[in-house]
């Protein structure tokens, strides 16, 4: 490579440009290597730890029992991981129907001012800081109905999982070919049965691995919880009343004095990111193979 | 006959309901339902796109209306006091502002060379293989909760930056006031460690997909004159400059709103330190510690006008991004579906 390069050969002997760009070429390579090794360290890391400490207090009364009180040991988190459940669920409940709706409605109808706008909000939506979407949820649901809630806990879960259902959905249906459309209509269907039983099952299978990545990662958040759904150490599946979750306890436990909570904490955040993690992994296999998806 | 003319129309056109108003006769009402239906199905969809909208009208207006009292006691000089006391109801929120600032711009000291390296890698040096499996492992990380992230900090990387690093860093660089005082473990240090991480994912992937759209004449180009590789390279960074910056952008807006992982391992005081080893706060920890229990109405005012600060902040922050990416790949790729 260097032979060819047009300098003169007294140049080349004074300052010998070719062995140091060599060298800076092989160290900047190398330490490109070096980042992708240092970006994967933590990963590793993370889950060394969690298996190391959580793995021991992982039986099934971590899945079946209610949290014991301090100074008995044993116990598990039980209602807590019921509550995730509850409240990811009542999440859904709300954000898919609106969220699928809404990026049908972009790809579909979505020329005009009003789509730029809701595209727009949802990019905003998504860059919101969990925190705030609970302070909001606070004013909204928990102050009107004068105490936190399993209710007010599953809107603010719905409100995170919003954008990015919207944005999705909006992408694959446009994926969707234009003929598909157009044959449904040539067989004389109105343009709504053209879209509803034509155009949304044929990107069925994105806008639900889309919805339920939205979900999983919504299944981890704690910040927005905190004031909302608040927490609770009995079972509680009444929605106008405070309720445990995953995130929150793991939370609590985590920040008490006592080893033994601690301990729990561990057990509790590898569950949690085994349900989040391993879930959000094998729809991103997934949604490497379905058709109707762009190929990233 | 009017509803099969609508009918025949491509997608594309919009589609109008006969003017006749809606049909009433039942054999007409056979015919022309598409028409109702569909604007009814239009109706339905645009509600949904709608209430999107409202959603984030809703969370601007409850803030707003949540710190208007404190807005209207403080003014702006809630922005530049640094007393905090729900005692004396007397409220400023620089310490916290001044927290969110430096730990998120340690995190992007940190994240952004290493970020920008791996996105290198994985564009442009790495072995097929080898990047489909890193990029596998940027994914995973980003999935994972933020408690969990929060966890690790706390019980893993607090006891490891006490014992071993900040005494390190006390002994050989404690003349700089940035690194004088005490190994806490938890402060500002361990909660830019954590952010660093938190954000790596935003700036590797945005990163990549920056690169991969720089037109793969500017490399062949400066190899045909004689570049090494990585000079090539460096002509593909410098064409992608502006959407890397996007990518760095939009960590940053991450980094500023994280609550859990920094609320676990900052240590939660209100002063302000010049030290990178003593504990501070940000304003996503000081409404995750106080908001459940706020004292007095103008305390819970203040910790709404903290999120209202920090919401701004993050707007301008992510609107500057999403520009900046735009702009850089000529809109040809979907920032938001890769933040």
């Amino acid at each position: 490579m260097s032979r060819a390069r047009p300098e003169t050969p007294a140049r080349l002997e004074i300052r010998g440009p070719a062995s140091a760009r060599r060298l800076w070429n092989a160290g900047l390579l190398a330490s490109c290597w070096l980042a992708a090794a240092v970006v994967i360290l933590p990963l590793a890391l993370i889950v060394w730890h969690l298996l190391a400490r959580g793995l021991a207090g992982l039986n099934a009364d971590f899945f079946l029992r209610l949290p014991k009180p301090v100074g008995e040991p044993g116990g598990g988190m039980a209602n807590a991981i019921a509550g995730t459940l509850i409240l990811v669920g009542l999440g859904a409940l709300f954000a898919v129907p609106v969220g699928v709706g809404a990026g049908v409605w972009l790809a579909e109808y979505g020329r005009g001012r009003l789509a730029t706008v809701v595209r727009y909000t949802a990019d905003v939506l998504a860059g919101v800081p969990s925190i705030v979407v609970g302070v909001a949820v606070y004013g909204l649901v928990v102050l009107p109905m004068g105490r936190f809630s399993a209710l007010a806990g599953g809107v603010a879960l719905g409100i995170l999982m919003l954008p990015t259902i919207v944005r999705s959905t909006e992408e694959v249906v446009l994926l969707v070919p234009r003929s598909y459309r157009e044959a449904a209509l040539a067989l004389g269907a109105p343009r709504w049965r053209a879209i509803q039983d034509v155009v949304v099952p044929s990107a069925a299978a994105g806008i639900v691995t889309a919805a339920l990545l939205a979900v999983a990662r919504a299944a981890g958040e704690t910040a927005p919880l905190l004031f909302t759904a608040l927490g609770n150490r009995f079972w509680s599946a009444r929605l106008d009343q405070p309720i445990a979750s995953l995130p929150t306890m793991i939370y609590d436990y985590a920040k008490a004095p006592y080893e033994d909570w601690n301990r729990q904490a561990w057990t509790g955040a590898l569950v949690l990111l085994v349900l989040v993690t391993l879930l959000s992994a094998a729809l991103r296999l997934a949604l490497r193979r379905l058709p109707g998806r762009s190929p990233r | 006959m009017s509803a099969s003319a609508a009918l025949a129309r491509p997608p594309a056109a919009p589609l109008r309901r006969p003017s006749a108003g809606p049909p009433r006769g039942s054999a007409a009402a056979a015919v022309r339902r598409g028409p109702v239906a569909d604007d009814l199905y239009r109706t339905l969809l645009g509600a949904c796109a709608l209430l999107v909208f409202v959603v984030v009208v809703l969370i601007v207006q409850q803030s707003v209306v949540g710190a208007l009292p404190s807005i209207r006691a403080f003014g702006w000089h809630f922005l530049v006091s640094s007393q905090w006391d729900p005692v004396a109801e007397r409220f400023g929120a620089l310490p916290y502002l001044y927290g969110t600032l430096v730990s998120s711009a340690l995190a992007m000291l940190l994240a952004v060379p290493l970020g920008l390296a791996t996105a290198v890698f994985l564009a442009e040096v790495a072995p097929r293989r080898v990047g489909s499996m890193v990029a596998f492992v940027v994914e995973l990380l980003a999935s994972i909760p933020s408690i969990v992230y929060g966890i690790w900090g706390l019980f893993v990387l607090a006891p490891f930056l006490r014992t071993l690093v900040e005494p390190w860093l006390i002994r050989h660089l404690g003349f700089l006031p940035l690194f004088e005082g005490f190994p806490f473990g938890i402060g500002m240090l361990n909660a830019g460690l954590v952010l660093a991480v938190m954000v790596l994912p935003t700036i590797v992937s945005i990163s990549r997909e920056v690169l991969l759209a720089t037109p793969g004449a500017l490399r062949q180009a400066a190899l045909a004159l004689g570049s090494t590789r990585a000079e090539a390279i460096a002509v593909a960074v410098d064409a992608a400059r502006p959407g890397i910056l996007g990518a760095a952008i939009l960590g940053l807006g991450r980094a500023l709103g994280e609550t859990m992982a920094v609320t676990m391992v900052i240590g939660n005081t209100n002063r302000i330190s010049a030290s990178l080893l003593a504990p501070g706060a940000t304003m996503a920890s000081v409404i995750a510690n106080e908001f459940t229990e706020a004292t007095g109405a103008l305390h819970l005012s203040a910790l709404f006008e903290v999120a209202l600060v920090l919401f701004a902040l993050t707007l301008v922050v992510n609107a500057a991004a999403r520009l900046l990416v735009h702009w850089a790949t000529g809109g040809r790729r979907d920032v938001a579906g890769a933040a």
